[in-house]
């Protein structure tokens, strides 16, 4: 698939303060100014109250900017004339424990859900479930069962689903992974990498797992107090793991180890942010021999 | 303090005319021992039957089959239902659903509230559970605007302020933050350390588990592993069958083993890893 | 939106009114009520209008926020007031159309606009300067007598005060299921009045279903901690009557019969 350099997203100094004008007054977000690519993968990452989630739901208007501008395919989403609706369309957002948004009585008809409401027949819209629900893995047999019956993956597969069938051209996700367990974690992790290499959608990733994110993403923009703090690839951010650890944000444990190995005078890759990197450097460093990468690793 | 024989639970599912439809064993005849001041970590994804087992030894569920004595007391005696819920207190995953009251110190006094302890020692209870958990500053606070780690603290200090002997903490983590969680584990830590409670720490991320005194791993209803820290995640492949999380740093040591680097069995911590691999460079 | 009800929120702060026994605030409030709807001529307005100021001042409650919880209801009392303003028999003043203007009309919307002003005022001070819990306790003591014609006394409160905590938890919930079906592109404000009422089937399902997941784990929660009904249960904080109290209960009862004694001897000019 080839790269389409466009720019899909564009926030030009967009601030969002919450109950304005009374003692409780938060400004959410301070100034951001950001360019979403079409194709891109980002993983946006801030501890609980960095405005991460709030700046996601600006994206698709849920939320509307205090002040700045917000451009969808260089057209002003404030814009009187703008079609708000359509917009939710082309950028879908799956929220946190998106199954507790499920409510149909089989499956199927609540994927068709979204696509309904693009206004799409029932036929249409049908075709449109059947494609997402095979996206995502999900067994056939089980189309028509209640979604409350299922486990707590299988119904957030269901809900991703829902969303995919309306086809999104950028997709938004807020900790997809929370509260799941390991496999249920790469499962939905190695899914939504599967939708970006293979349909081309741009994928913005929201978690406070660095780890999750340097496997999957090509730029990381790390929030802070409702501010950008980097925005860069995986690599040059954790470089500055020294502060991500002021902000209670840690790199990834391999980063750590490298830094260290590093100042004790072993030459190693401090680059490296996978465990298949840190391994063959180290292997490099301690044998002289180049050793190959592996891609995969069985744990055998 | 926790002594389980060939415990059996079977969830059965019955169809409108009361005919059995299907039969789930979550847990498969467990055998399992817990020593007084002990922490204990069990491992296990998600229907492993972990939660099954912890809600077994506050009382909350019957066995099929087996035994089960938590503190000296048969679980299956009726009127020992309410003593067992003392002595092995719990808390559970989601940090809104088991807060019962609308002012943290309120909540604390709940469980004392119910065992008719006096009002003066209440008091002196809550005081005591909150400032061991580090919550005592927001006693007066609304448990809705505290964090989901604060949360869980608050939960704990629920259940310490009704002097249990052992606390079963099921997921307690599983919705928290990186910070929300280390917070967590480490109150439980120190309770264990300064007011020698037992802990059960039931979880599914094995960095939880690396400072247990011992870990059980289950899977399908049974104990398929259980050792020390140390000889549990020195079964690398063996841990991933059972679909967990082994930390970056264990899974790295392992490889460096496969390709001939001289590092020890079953890392558990970044120092270990850079001390060893530095002694293989001889540096 | 949802979130500017003040009613039935609590405001924390050191005051006298939040120190008194719940039993005093809730018969007090009570007491208010009756006398709202009782009272007669100027002198009495004036007397009601001091007892509240004397006592929102004394819980320390800033006004500012008390009438943020009036706006709710401002609707309410608009359609009150236009009611009264033209439904009221009596001498015309001035008519349009069918509509007549009556100096009883004018009157009697004037009056209920302050009834229903004072009266969210009046109970909006018991709701600020009273926790939940205390609240609870307080019902449950004064309607403890009833218990033994076999009302469940404890079981009420007891759920109260869990729907109390609750409430805010759930209001939350619904904006977010409300945010997350937008963003699937349902629609909850346009059509007419059968398509909107469809439309809130995707809001109110997955509302239930997460009430209901939420009562079990609460009723899991509180087994675990040993809970068993009411018996044999002891008060962290057991409502015992102090000086204050006894002072405020007189209080009451002093305002009471003046307002009666307006009521009978001052009801210019009503």
């Amino acid at each position: 698939m080839q790269m389409i350099e466009n720019s899909s997203i564009l926030l030009d100094k967009v601030n969002y303060v919450y109950s304005e004008e009374t003692a409780y007054q938060i400004q959410a977000l301070k100034d951001i100014s950001l360019e979403i690519r079409a194709g891109q993968f980002i993983g946006i990452i801030g501890h609980t109250g960095s405005g991460k989630s709030t700046l996601i739901q600006h994206l698709n208007g849920l939320i509307r900017a205090t002040s700045g501008a917000i451009y969808f395919h260089g057209q002003d989403i404030y814009d009187d004339d703008f079609d708000l609706r359509e917009l939710r369309n082309r950028v879908g957002l799956v929220f946190q424990y998106p199954e507790h948004q499920l409510f149909e009585t089989t499956i199927f008809d609540d994927v068709c859900f979204g696509p309904k409401n693009q206004g799409l027949t029932s036929e249409e819209a049908g075709l449109r479930a059947f494609e997402a629900l095979r996206n995502v893995g999900f067994p056939e047999e089980l189309y028509y069962q209640s979604p409350f019956d299922l486990s707590g993956g299988q119904k957030r597969r269901v809900a991703i689903a829902g969303v995919l069938a309306m086809k999104p051209e950028v997709l938004i996700l807020d900790e997809p992974t929370a509260g799941l367990d390991p496999a249920g974690r790469d499962e939905i992790l190695d899914l939504i990498a599967r939708m970006h290499r293979e349909r081309g959608i741009t994928v913005i990733l929201v978690s406070h797992s660095m780890e999750d994110v340097a496997r999957y993403v090509q730029r990381i923009i790390v929030m802070n107090h409702g501010e950008v703090m980097f925005d860069d690839t995986p690599r040059n951010v954790f470089a500055h793991y020294k502060e991500l650890e002021k902000i209670g944000l840690a790199a990834p444990q391999v980063t750590y180890l490298m830094h260290e190995l590093k100042e004790r005078g072993l030459s190693v890759n401090t680059e490296a942010t996978t465990v298949e990197e840190a391994r063959a450097s180290l292997v490099e460093a301690l044998t002289g021999v180049g050793a190959e990468s592996r891609d995969f690793y069985t744990g055998e | 303090m926790i002594k389980a024989r060939k415990l059996v639970h079977e969830y059965i599912r019955r169809d409108e005319e009361g005919n059995v439809e299907s039969i789930t064993t979550a847990l498969d005849h467990i055998d399992l021992d817990v020593k007084p001041g002990e922490f204990i970590a069990i491992l296990g994804h998600n229907g492993s039957g972990k939660s099954t087992l912890a809600k077994h030894i506050n009382a909350l569920l019957t066995a099929s089959e087996g035994s089960l004595v938590v503190d000296g007391k048969d679980v299956s005696v009726e009127e020992n239902i309410f003593p067992v819920r003392q002595s092995a207190g719990m808390v559970f995953q989601n940090p809104d659903n088991q807060i019962i009251a609308s002012v943290v110190e309120e909540d604390v006094g709940f469980g004392p509230e119910n065992i008719g302890v006096p009002t003066g020692e209440i008091w002196q209870r809550v005081e005591e559970s909150l400032r061991a958990v580090g919550m005592l500053k927001y006693r007066s606070h609304s448990p809705n605007k505290l964090s989901g780690g604060q949360k869980q603290r608050v939960a704990i200090a629920g259940v310490m302020a009704m002097q249990p002997r052992c606390i079963v903490l099921d997921e307690p983590t599983a919705m928290l933050d990186p910070d929300g969680r280390k917070d967590v584990i480490r109150t439980a830590h120190e309770l264990n350390r300064k007011a020698g409670v037992t802990i059960l720490l039931i979880t599914h991320y094995m960095e939880e588990v690396v400072d247990a005194d011992r870990v059980f791993v289950m899977d399908r209803g049974k104990v398929v592993m259980q050792g020390t820290p140390r000889e549990i995640f020195s079964q690398v492949g063996k841990l991933r069958e059972y679909r967990l999380d082994v930390p970056q740093i264990t899974i790295l040591a392992d490889m460096l083993r496969q390709s001939g680097v001289d590092v020890p069995l079953g890392v558990l911590r970044r120092e270990e890893l850079v001390d060893a691999i530095l002694k293989a460079a001889q540096i | 939106m949802l979130r500017d009800i003040t009613l039935g929120q609590y405001y924390p702060a050191d005051s006298v009114i939040h120190k008194l026994d719940p039993r005093v605030k809730l018969f007090g409030t009570l007491i208010y009520i009756i006398s709202l709807f009782c009272f007669r001529g100027i002198a009495a307005l004036l007397l009601a209008t001091a007892f509240l100021v004397g006592v929102i001042k004394g819980s320390k409650v800033p006004f500012r926020f008390m009438v943020k919880g009036l706006k709710a209801i401002l609707i309410l009392m608009l359609i009150t007031a236009v009611f009264n303003l033209f439904l009221t028999p009596g001498e015309p003043l001035f008519s349009f159309w069918v509509l007549k203007v009556t100096w009883e009309g004018i009157k009697n919307a004037a009056l209920m606009a302050i009834r229903l002003t004072y009266l969210i005022l009046g109970t909006s001070i018991m709701t600020l300067t009273t926790t939940p819990n205390q609240l609870t306790d307080g019902l449950e003591k004064s309607l403890m007598p009833f218990s033994r014609i076999g009302v469940p006394v404890h079981a009420i409160a007891m759920m109260m005060s869990i729907a109390l905590r609750f409430i805010p938890i759930l209001i939350e919930e619904t904006d977010k299921i409300m945010k997350a079906q937008m963003a699937r592109g349902a629609d909850f404000e346009s059509g007419n009045l059968l398509k909107k009422v469809k439309s809130m089937i995707p809001l109110l399902v997955p509302l239930f279903v997460s009430a209901f997941r939420r009562a079990d784990d609460l009723a899991m929660a509180m087994e675990a901690r040993c809970y068993n009904g009411g018996q044999g249960r002891t008060k962290m904080k057991p409502l015992r009557y102090e000086r204050r109290d006894r002072l405020a209960y007189v209080t009451v009862l002093v305002y009471l019969v003046l307002i009666l004694l307006c009521r009978t001897f001052l009801r210019w000019p009503m």
